[in-house]
């Protein structure tokens, strides 16, 4: 966050804040084209915002029997929350496994932060995938710690760290419980506690309301989102979605090993808009003659009035239609049906399958 | 490598505070003591135990009267009559065998209700024969004392010849030192090796595997539990071995006293029951035989003995929990694991059954060398041989192509085990096996 800010402050001045007033310590005059004259910021931390997460290059993984990926090519904006979607086997979990350097792709590169994804980014990355689980002989604290040392924390900070999290989660009464005596929320929150201990730019959740009653549902979205405000990178990768619509900005569609769709949401359901309308009036049933600038989809009897579907004709408005319904009946409802992400998600993955 | 020393201190860590091992540490060498003492007593006491069986005898030569030596566990009665008649009445009178000898002294007859042991039959063979053959030296006029004098058996003294000079052979502690260590690394091989197998199917169905596993490499995860359990075995062993000498000593002391006394006692009874085999009585002075133990447990280079058996414990065990944990990824659970451990655990097996019967009775023919080169074989084999002396460049040969070994079968265990501990829900076959292998990273 603070390094947008310099960077967006460097736009106008062309020096960053700080060597700014170095500058003018030393008296020295700006010099127009260098950001960082003297500060040690690197010119990659100055490119970083327009530098994606994570971009990923046509990649190919294939397996015995099956492609898993054929050319799937994506980038992922910092600061984000990407929803990597699709159906069962359609090649998501080959792909976040990729990108956790659990397998490697047979072709294609993947770039993090601009440069090439290696062991040295494991650090930078939280993992919590979908089958999840901890160790259940041993004490869900201890355990907290462990993965936390694994991703390469000091003993003393992940305690530090934990500790902090699971008062946070109201969790801190179990430290000294073992696994296998907690209920399954309870090994949620841990789990959930555990990916994000060591504070990584990107995190990877794989379904991560499964398994969580609504209520903890809530607090763990909750959490996800104040990561995200604070600058953290979300994959996110899922079917629910209704969350798909609350939580991300951008998705990609994936299906048999394909990527079909993708781009900001609020753009992917602009473009499937298609002038349909619902429409809802009190009184008697109006009649639509063959003059209105619309079709009628659909008319249904709702409580004292009732309500209609209609498509608007090609070049008119939805103004076209309130004027030529308002002498008829009195209109109590009126809005665009802007097709859902779930209704995007089915018809394009059945538009794929028929081709 | 500091990942791989926080899973080896986690695999390590959970397992000795275990219950379990805490049981197992202190209840083995107790089972031990416990073993032994038994088979002291039973030595000791062992033909007081047995109960009296009576044998009627119907000897018609009437050669054999009253000379048949009575025992703690079988009485000889003599009496008269048709063989037709005790037939029919000696199961009535108490009687627990008959024997019957004809007066031609062949067909000798033993009749029984139940099958008589072995033991029983060879103990009235040898008093007939050995009454026979008095009879028959007397008849031939050959002084008995002259013969026993003459019959004297020779005893050979087994020396080696080393540059070092000559020293004595002490083939039984060879026998006995060989065949322990051979033992414990069969016993580790298995217990160790299904430990780690435990230990990677738990972490695949409890599916925190794939957490790990985006820490650090599959390889790490593998070799960290792989040590973590061998550390494991190895304080295990420790303290088994502590408790034991500590155990040994305040027993040992008690029960020597008790050997001691019982054993004179019996040598006491001896030289009245056999006077004509003196060697026996040399046998059984227990003084001498004390002696003669410590000796050759002095004779034996101790280090050095130590070492071999830590440096294949250590690599045997190494070579086969890295197989082990390539079947548990294998299998999604301990039931399916079947069809896999069982032609990783016949090479043990298959070498410990010889160890016993061939290579501890030839440690040095071919057969027994190989067998002590080869990778999967070398640990036990090269235990039985190591006490019988092996050539220094064989011992290096052998430990090389240990080394080389483990670091192969790890390698191509570890390909198997990065593929399959991902795999959920497939029935793993040989050819998967195979397939998994040629994955590329």
């Amino acid at each position: 966050m603070k390094q947008r800010e310099i960077t967006a402050n460097a736009q106008k001045t062309h020096v960053c804040d700080l060597c700014a007033i170095i500058c003018i310590y030393r008296s020295v005059s700006r010099k127009s084209n260098a950001l960082h004259i003297f500060c040690r910021l690197s010119l990659v931390n100055y490119t970083s915002n327009k530098v994606p997460m994570i971009s990923i290059r046509n990649i190919v993984k294939q397996y015995a029997g099956h492609k898993a990926l054929s050319g799937v090519s994506m980038e992922i904006e910092k600061g984000k929350v990407f929803g990597l979607l699709g159906p069962n086997g359609a090649g998501k979990t080959s792909l976040i496994r990729i990108l956790n350097m659990i397998t490697a792709p047979d072709g294609g590169e993947v770039l993090f932060n601009g440069e090439h994804l290696g062991r040295k980014h494991i650090e930078q990355i939280g993992y919590m995938p979908e089958e999840r689980g901890l160790y259940k002989k041993m004490e869900i604290g201890e355990q907290v710690l462990y993965l936390a040392q694994l991703k390469g924390l000091s003993r003393h900070e992940a305690m530090r760290r934990s500790k902090m999290w699971f008062e946070k989660l109201q969790i801190q009464a179990w430290w000294n419980k073992k696994i296998e005596d907690l209920s399954k929320g309870m090994q949620q929150k841990a789990q959930f506690v555990a990916t994000v201990l060591h504070e990584p730019e990107l995190l990877i959740l794989d379904e991560p309301f499964s398994g969580f009653d609504p209520v903890n549902a809530d607090i763990i979205k909750n959490e996800i989102l104040e990561l995200n405000r604070n600058g953290t990178t979300i994959i996110f990768s899922t079917h629910r979605m209704e969350s798909v619509e609350e939580l991300c900005d951008t998705i990609a569609l994936l299906n048999r090993s394909h990527k079909i769709l993708d781009g900001k949401v609020t753009e992917i359901k602009n473009s499937y808009r298609n002038g349909t309308y619902l429409l809802q009036y009190a009184g008697d049933k109006a009649v639509a003659g063959p003059d209105a600038p619309f079709s009628v989809l659909d008319e249904k009897l709702a409580g004292t009035g009732h309500s209609m579907k209609l498509r608007m004709n090609p070049g008119r408005t939805s103004n076209e239609a309130l004027h030529y319904m308002l002498p008829q009946a009195t209109i109590t409802h009126f809005e665009e049906v802007v097709p859902t992400m779930n209704e995007i998600f089915i018809r394009t993955v059945n538009e794929q399958v028929n081709k | 490598m500091n990942k791989i020393l926080l899973i080896i201190q986690r695999e390590y860590l959970s397992r000795v505070k275990k219950k379990s091992f805490i049981v197992l540490t202190f209840l083995v060498p107790a089972l031990f003591i416990a073993m032994f003492a038994l088979i002291a007593y039973i030595a000791v006491k062992g033909s007081d135990l047995g109960e009296e069986r009576k044998v009627q005898v119907i000897d018609q030569t009437g050669v054999f009267e009253g000379k048949l030596q009575n025992t703690a566990t079988m009485k000889y009665v003599y009496t008269g009559g048709s063989f037709e008649q005790a037939k029919a009445s000696f199961l009535k009178e108490g009687y627990n065998y008959l024997l019957l000898i004809p007066a031609n002294e062949g067909d000798v007859e033993l009749l029984s209700e139940k099958n008589p042991s072995a033991l029983t039959i060879e103990s009235i063979e040898s008093g007939l024969s050995r009454v026979a053959e008095a009879r028959r030296l007397k008849a031939a006029g050959i002084d008995t004392a002259m013969l026993a004098q003459a019959q004297r058996r020779i005893a050979v003294k087994a020396k080696q010849i080393t540059e070092a000079g000559e020293k004595d052979a002490q083939t039984y502690t060879a026998y006995a030192i060989g065949f322990l260590s051979a033992f414990l690394i069969y016993l580790c091989l298995l217990i160790y090796g299904t430990q780690v197998m435990r230990g990677v199917i738990e972490e695949k169905v409890s599916r925190i595997v794939e957490v790990i596993i985006s820490s650090v490499r599959p390889m790490q995860l593998m070799l960290g539990k792989i040590i973590g359990v061998g550390l494991v075995g190895l304080t295990q062993f420790v303290l088994w071995i502590v408790i034991s000498v500590g155990l040994s000593i305040a027993g040992g002391s008690i029960m020597a006293k008790k050997v001691t006394q019982s054993q004179q006692a019996q040598v006491q009874q001896m030289q009245q029951i056999a006077e004509d085999r003196k060697e026996i009585r040399q046998m059984a002075k227990p003084d001498n035989a004390a002696q003669t133990i410590m000796q050759s447990i002095e004779s034996i280079p101790v280090a050095y003995t130590v070492s071999c058996f830590l440096f294949y414990f250590l690599f045997g065990y190494l070579i086969y929990s890295a197989l082990f944990a390539a079947v548990g990824s294998a299998v999604d659970n301990e039931t399916e694991t079947q069809q896999f451990v069982f032609p990783i655990t016949l090479p043990i097996i298959f070498t410990f059954a010889l160890a016993q019967s061939f290579i501890i009775n030839n440690p040095d023919s071919p057969l027994s060398v190989w067998l002590s080169m080869i990778p999967f074989t070398s640990p036990i084999a090269m235990m039985i041989r190591i006490p019988f002396g092996v050539p220094g460049w064989q011992l290096a040969l052998s430990m090389f192509l240990l080394v080389v070994g483990f670091l192969i079968t790890a390698w191509a265990a570890a390909r198997i085990y990065r593929v399959g501990i991902l795999m959920y829900g497939k029935k793993a076959s040989y050819k998967e096996l195979i397939k998994w292998f040629m994955y590329r990273e």
